[in-house]
């Protein structure tokens, strides 16, 4: 059978930047195809092409054998194109999206009804049929921009990054539409930053930096690791200073925290001697693992970054002078009718990450920025080292570091101007404030980009600028929204030994995320619902909550869907 | 394969969805409502050339009889308020500080000026430079007077030349009357042009452009679907301020509606037009908003004749007015409603803002294409 | 200190950026030259038809009288009534003219004579003023056919202070300044704070120990400094490009013009408190700012406007700073009535600014 998609060394140039140098692959149907890799390496320009959108500068892609620049019009007829932001109207409702994109594809509406009831009944979206495109949740705008792309059942259905941003629930519930329509034949590409989704698709094209670095199943690649992965359990009490001490070992090519244990990858050959002797010292041990798409991934771009945080070497120990560094007693906050926050009460001790995590909507935003001050609570209190923020005001914000998703910096100010101004905002003057600065430039490493705007960093670059930004000042208490939302695993690792480091010296982190793997990082998380904490623990305690019989070893993931199903489920029976 | 060309259906989604969206999006509605509503106001009340009241001093420096009657006759009209004075010192402040447009001396030796023409002129008259278009109204409004009380005082004599001036189609001279009509050009250019921008620059920054260029949709029906919504949205706008010009202002209609339709029509091409132009150059609403601002709403204020007459500009700026479609389109409105269907008139002018239109939708076709390559 | 950050942070993004600044420059110039030309009340270039039926010498001389006025374009000669009326309905001609067959023979006999004079009441106030110049020209041909009179001497001695000429101009190029300088300024901070909540930096901001004042006075600094160099260049081509002569001040135009800006950096912050996206402040500063070019006395007179809305005008500060700055150039306006339209613009900075405080303090809350 000849592939649904042919590309032939595919060049694309915008002005001078070469974002694919020459990709050739075959997209086939009835097959799952991710498309993987890190940011900027060309997955959208990729994705574009083959929708049609863009033209290559050099060599060809045929779509049902044909061109599509010379047939461009025949492509989107045989194409379904769901882009980063879905491309709904927000005005329009969610019926009135579909009849949209219905005439659109030159369909008649009047005579689709049965589609539309059958595309609703498959994205569960009915009961919102009358809804505004603008009022939906992330996740529900994902599977209305799905079922807009699948109106007048493509053959090509193409869906650039439609996890970003979408809580765990919602991912699960769209792979498995995506799954229902693969085994109908369809051809499907999706472009992911989740490794966990390549791993299950059916084949995987990796690229990086505008080449394809792997095409074939995720197993192929994960079998180059098979071996080499393992855990360190029993470790506890130390597991940040024992993943920087494994990261250290040369032999040790990438690792991770997850949960209690530590999951570490070796080098193609190396004995796991070394690192059981850390586990043992540290009073624990060494189990294999099952290797995953991630280890491959990161083992094929060169293994994981270090296990030291230069910054955080030269901070001294911080002492808070408490021992709660961030607590909230009975925090509510409503909007009208609407509750975001219902009595929430938690503590943070000194020296922890604790996690928010969340479908989305479920409040944890809100309750995030009445943590740091942003909003004011409609009745309840929080405090940050004993202070409350929006009374304490100045002393109490000298304390915390705030770093989001955005990565908040000034593009019209150059590198060394965005580390001026952040030193300047938080009263670093004289001498102090040039040594902090120079720190800065020397431990991120950003003397070859100071007068450069922020704007053309790379990605990994940006992160470092936006964390030396809300550092300078030495921080207590770091307040982490999202931060690693739509960045590659690489510069996750990278942010996350930072963030380790920063943690032994004392410091607090708070964080919200809607990568699993980045809770797994986290000492306690709290798990919210409707406006309530429904769980609250250490990771490995969420997962020992779901954990039964058909599931002995659930992931942070299957714990997340699974103790928000309880929490339905109670709901439903005490109705 | 079936609906590779143009596509009525598909079409029509566009026109619904996009009449949706301004129907449910309350700033389309801000700018197709509320902002003209605001600004007719606006320009029916405080935009008035008719001048009355003045605020002039009488110089009263002789005590004759004939004096105080020439002074009477200048508090007398309704053009001026005086204030009367005795030392010209008195009112020479007033003049320099703004309060006073200008005052009238008339001299000690009143009396013998009015018996021996040689001796010169009869009154004086100082007016605030500053301040041109006041001034050389009350200079030649204080000839009037003063000419009007001699002739009065020589008994009547009628001067050997009278001109007997009719006002054609605004007999009281009412400056609404041509203002406001005026003022619907300009109101139109925001609409057709910053409106019609912006909600394309929208649809590239909410990347929903993206999506239905993955669609079969062609060019030209994504175009004609930003074009007939606003289009209609143009047109209930006009009949919307000419029903507030004709009802709340007064101002008559003597044309028929048919033509105030046709010539809006005319003027929403090259109006909707710039608009897409403006979009097609830049994707980003910020961007988008300000150079319709500049290159939309300012000339079509500044030089379409609607409160400063071309005729009156440098020949340079003339040439340059050509350009501007409110130009033809603020004549032919004030003619649809003051004087009547002049076609003779109005041919030439659609014809203008049709050529005009065409112009920019060339450009656009050629800045247009269905593809993200910038 | 953490004051002084904020404001260098906001003068390197709004005016040390070479794009940015030039963009303050250019254009407003361009438009300071280009359009001041085009707001005059002058009358010039008028076409006028005449149907002379009277084949007299008065008649003519009168024709050629008028054709040889300064103000008069093309004059058009017809042979019938209809094609006058034609020529004014089609907006041919501004005026036309119509001698009946016995106005030379009025004229010889020493009767009055009179002469039709049919003006386009849709261009009412050129119409009008035409009209006054037509007027002129006939009463000092009539004075002299009869010999009558003045012997050639005006009845009234016109003399214009501060601008003889009465170069238009001289009113439009500091009305002009005014309002480019009003949109610069309104355009600069209105966007300041909706750019950086869409960038996500004002979260940043707002959990710094940065106070809302702080905030506040940072952000207005930038547009401040703008609008002092803007205007401060504009009176400077003025009165050396224009040659307009500055009698009034310059100190206090200095004091005025600052404190114009300060007015003004209080609309638009507090605008752009308001506003949640920069194309809302867009909007807003164009809701807000043409109706304040309609009734700030730049196109018509404050004084013809009614009562309610001349009360209104009081709240807009371009209405004061045109008095100031008309009255300072061309003449020296007294310092007490400069110091009159100068503390309304206190006042409204004053109001503007706290609420854009307390606005921004809201909305941390």
């Amino acid at each position: 059978m000849p592939a649904a998609v042919e590309i032939r060394d595919v060049v694309k140039k915008f002005g001078d930047v070469e974002a694919l140098k020459g990709v050739s692959a075959d997209i086939h149907a009835g097959r799952l195809t991710g498309l993987v890799g890190p940011d900027g390496a060309g997955k959208t320009t990729l994705i574009r092409l083959m929708a049609a959108l863009l033209k290559p500068t050099e060599g060809r892609i045929d779509l049902l054998g044909k061109d599509v620049v010379t047939f461009a019009t025949q492509v989107h007829f045989n194409t379904g194109y769901m882009p980063q932001r879905f491309g709904l109207y927000e005005e329009l409702s969610v019926l009135e999206n579909l009849q949209l994109y219905a005439r659109l594809r030159g369909l008649n509406p009047s005579t689709l009804d049965a589609t539309f009831a059958e595309l609703l009944q498959f994205t569960r979206l009915e009961r919102f049929m009358q809804r505004r495109a603008g009022k939906l949740s992330g996740g529900m705008k994902q599977k209305l921009g799905l079922a807009c792309a699948l109106l007048g059942k493509p053959a090509v259905l193409l869906l650039d990054e439609p996890s970003v941003g979408v809580d765990p629930i919602s991912r699960r519930e769209l792979w498995a539409m995506v799954q229902a329509l693969k085994n109908d034949g369809m051809a499907v590409v999706w472009s992911t930053a989740y490794l966990d989704e390549a791993d299950r698709c059916d084949t995987v094209l990796m690229l990086d930096d505008g080449r394809i670095e792997f095409d074939g199943p995720p197993g192929d690649l994960t079998k180059r690791v098979v071996g080499r992965t393992q855990r360190l359990v029993g470790i506890a009490q130390d597991r940040r200073g024992v993943l920087a001490e494994a990261l250290d070992l040369d032999i040790v090519r990438d690792g991770v925290i997850e949960g209690d244990a530590i999951r570490v990858v070796l080098n193609e050959g190396a004995e796991a001697e070394p690192v059981r002797e850390v586990a043992a010292r540290h009073g624990g041990r060494l189990e294999p693992a099952v290797s995953r798409f991630e280890d491959a991934f990161i083992d094929l771009l060169g293994g994981g970054p270090g296990g030291r945080s230069a910054i955080a070497e030269k901070m001294g120990v911080v002492d808070l002078g408490t021992d709660i560094a961030v607590s909230c007693s009975h925090l509510t906050k409503r909007y009208g009718d609407f509750t975001a926050t219902d009595d929430v009460t938690f503590e943070v001790a000194k020296g922890e990450i604790f996690g928010l995590l969340g479908p989305n909507g479920a409040g944890k935003s809100t309750t995030f920025k009445m943590l740091c001050g942003l909003q004011k609570p409609t009745s309840g209190e929080a405090r940050v080292v004993g202070l409350d923020l929006r009374r304490g005001q100045s002393k109490a914000k000298l304390k915390i570091g705030y770093m989001s998703q955005k990565f908040a910096l000034y593009d019209l100010l150059s590198v060394k101007q965005n580390l001026e101004f952040f030193s300047g905002v938080y009263g670093l003057t004289g001498a102090l404030r040039r040594e902090r600065i120079d720190e800065m430039i020397d431990t991120f490493e950003l003397e070859r980009f100071l007068k450069e705007s922020p704007q053309t960093l790379p990605l990994g670059f940006k992160q470092r600028l936006a964390l030396a930004c809300a550092l300078m000042h030495r921080p207590l208490v770091l307040f982490l929204d999202e931060p690693t939302s739509g960045v590659d695993p690489i510069t996750r690792r990278e942010f996350w030994t930072h963030i380790n480091g920063l943690v032994r010296k004392g410091v607090t982190a708070m964080v919200t995320t809607h990568f699993m793997e980045e809770a797994e990082y986290c000492d306690r998380v709290a798990l919210m619902y409707q406006a309530k904490v429904i769980a609250l623990g250490s990771p490995d305690a969420l997962k020992a909550q779901v954990t039964s019989a058909e599931r002995p070893s659930p992931t942070m993931e299957d714990a997340f869907v699974g103790l928000v199903e309880a929490a339905d489920g109670a709901v439903r029976n005490a109705a | 394969m079936s609906g590779m060309g143009f596509s009525v259906r598909r079409l029509g989604g566009l026109v619904y969805k996009e009449s949706l969206q301004v129907l449910r999006d309350p700033s389309a509605i801000l700018v197709t409502f509320a902002l003209p509503t605001v600004l007719m106001l606006v320009f029916a009340f405080a935009l008035s050339l008719d001048q009355r009241n003045v605020p002039i001093g009488v110089v009263l420096e002789s005590d004759g009889a004939d004096a105080h009657e020439l002074a009477a006759a200048f508090s007398g009209t309704r053009f001026f308020e005086v204030t009367p004075a005795r030392d010209r010192r008195e009112v020479a402040e007033l003049v320099v500080s703004g309060k006073l447009k200008g005052f009238v001396v008339i001299p000690q030796d009143f009396d013998e000026r009015l018996k021996e023409a040689s001796r010169g002129s009869l009154v004086q008259v100082i007016t605030d430079g500053s301040q041109p278009n006041t001034a050389s109204f009350v200079g030649t409004y204080a000839s009037g007077v003063v000419a009007t009380w001699v002739a009065h005082r020589d008994g009547a004599r009628a001067p050997a030349i009278s001109l007997e001036p009719r006002f054609w189609f605004n007999p009281e001279l009412n400056s609404r009357h041509f203002l406001i009509p005026g003022a619907i050009a300009i109101i139109m250019t925001l609409i057709g042009t910053l409106l019609t921008a912006m909600v394309v620059a929208r649809e590239w920054e909410r990347g929903t452009m993206e999506a239905v260029m993955s669609t079969p949709a062609t060019v030209l029906e994504i175009l004609l679907g930003k074009l007939v919504p606003y289009f209609g949205l143009g047109l209930i706008a006009t009949f919307g301020c000419a029903m507030l010009a004709t009802h709340a202002f007064g101002v008559p209609m003597r044309g028929s509606y048919f033509a105030l339709f046709i010539l809006s029509s005319a003027f929403l091409v090259p109006s909707l037009g710039q608009g897409l132009l403006i979009s097609a150059s830049s994707h980003s609403q910020l961007v988008a908003s300000q150079l319709a601002a500049q290159t939309g709403f300012l000339p079509a204020f500044m030089l379409s004749g609607f409160l400063f007459e071309i005729g009156n500009m440098p020949g340079w700026l003339q040439t340059l007015t050509y350009l501007i479609p409110a130009r033809y389109f603020v004549a032919s409105l004030q003619t649809v409603f003051l004087t009547g269907d002049v076609w003779a008139q109005f041919i030439p002018n659609i014809l203008a803002m049709l050529a005009v239109g065409a112009g920019f939708f060339l450009l656009v076709a050629r800045n247009t294409h269905k593809s993200m390559d910038t | 200190m953490r004051l002084a950050a904020q404001i260098i942070k906001e003068m390197l993004v709004n005016i040390f950026d070479e794009q940015t600044r030039l963009s303050f420059i250019g254009p407003p110039l361009l438009q300071l030259c280009l359009l001041s030309y085009a707001a005059t009340m002058e009358v010039r270039n008028v076409d006028i038809a005449v149907f002379n039926e009277d084949a007299g010498r008065a008649s003519h001389e009168l024709v050629e009288r008028i054709g040889a006025a300064s103000f008069v374009g093309d004059v058009v000669a017809v042979d019938r009534a209809e094609t006058i009326s034609r020529l004014v309905d089609h907006r041919d001609v501004l005026v036309g003219i119509h001698i009946a067959a016995d106005f030379s023979r009025d004229v010889a006999a020493g009767r009055p004579a009179s002469v039709q004079v049919l003006i386009d009441g849709r261009r009412g106030n050129s119409g009008q003023i035409a009209l006054s110049y037509l007027q002129n020209i006939a009463k000092d041909y009539g004075a002299e056919l009869s010999g009558s009179g003045s012997g050639g001497m005006p009845q009234t001695e016109i003399r214009n202070w501060f601008n003889e000429n009465l170069i238009y101009l001289w009113f439009v190029i500091p009305g002009m300044a005014g309002i480019l300088v009003m949109f610069t300024t309104l355009v600069v901070t209105a966007l300041s704070i909706a750019k950086e909540r869409e960038q996500g930096t004002f979260d940043q901001l707002l959990v710094s120990p940065s106070s809302p004042m702080e905030i506040v006075i940072a952000k207005s600094m930038p547009a401040f400094v703008i609008a002092i160099g803007q205007a401060a260049l504009m009176i400077t081509v003025g009165a050396l490009v224009f040659d307009i002569p500055l009698a009034g001040s310059i100190p206090l135009l200095f004091l005025a013009v600052v404190l114009f800006g300060f007015s003004l950096v209080g609309i638009g912050l507090m605008l752009s408190a308001i506003c949640e996206t920069q194309q809302q402040a867009i909007l807003s500063v164009f809701a807000v700012g043409y109706p304040m070019i309609m009734i700030s006395g730049f196109a018509t007179p404050v004084e013809n406007m009614p009562d309610w809305l001349q009360t209104i005008a009081e709240g807009s500060p371009l209405k004061h700073f045109l008095v100031i700055i008309q009255g300072s150039f061309t003449k020296a306006m007294p310092p007490l009535e400069i110091f009159a339209n100068a503390w309304p613009m206190v006042v409204i900075g004053i109001i503007t600014l706290s609420l854009a405080m307390v606005i921004v303090k809201r909305k941390l809350q």
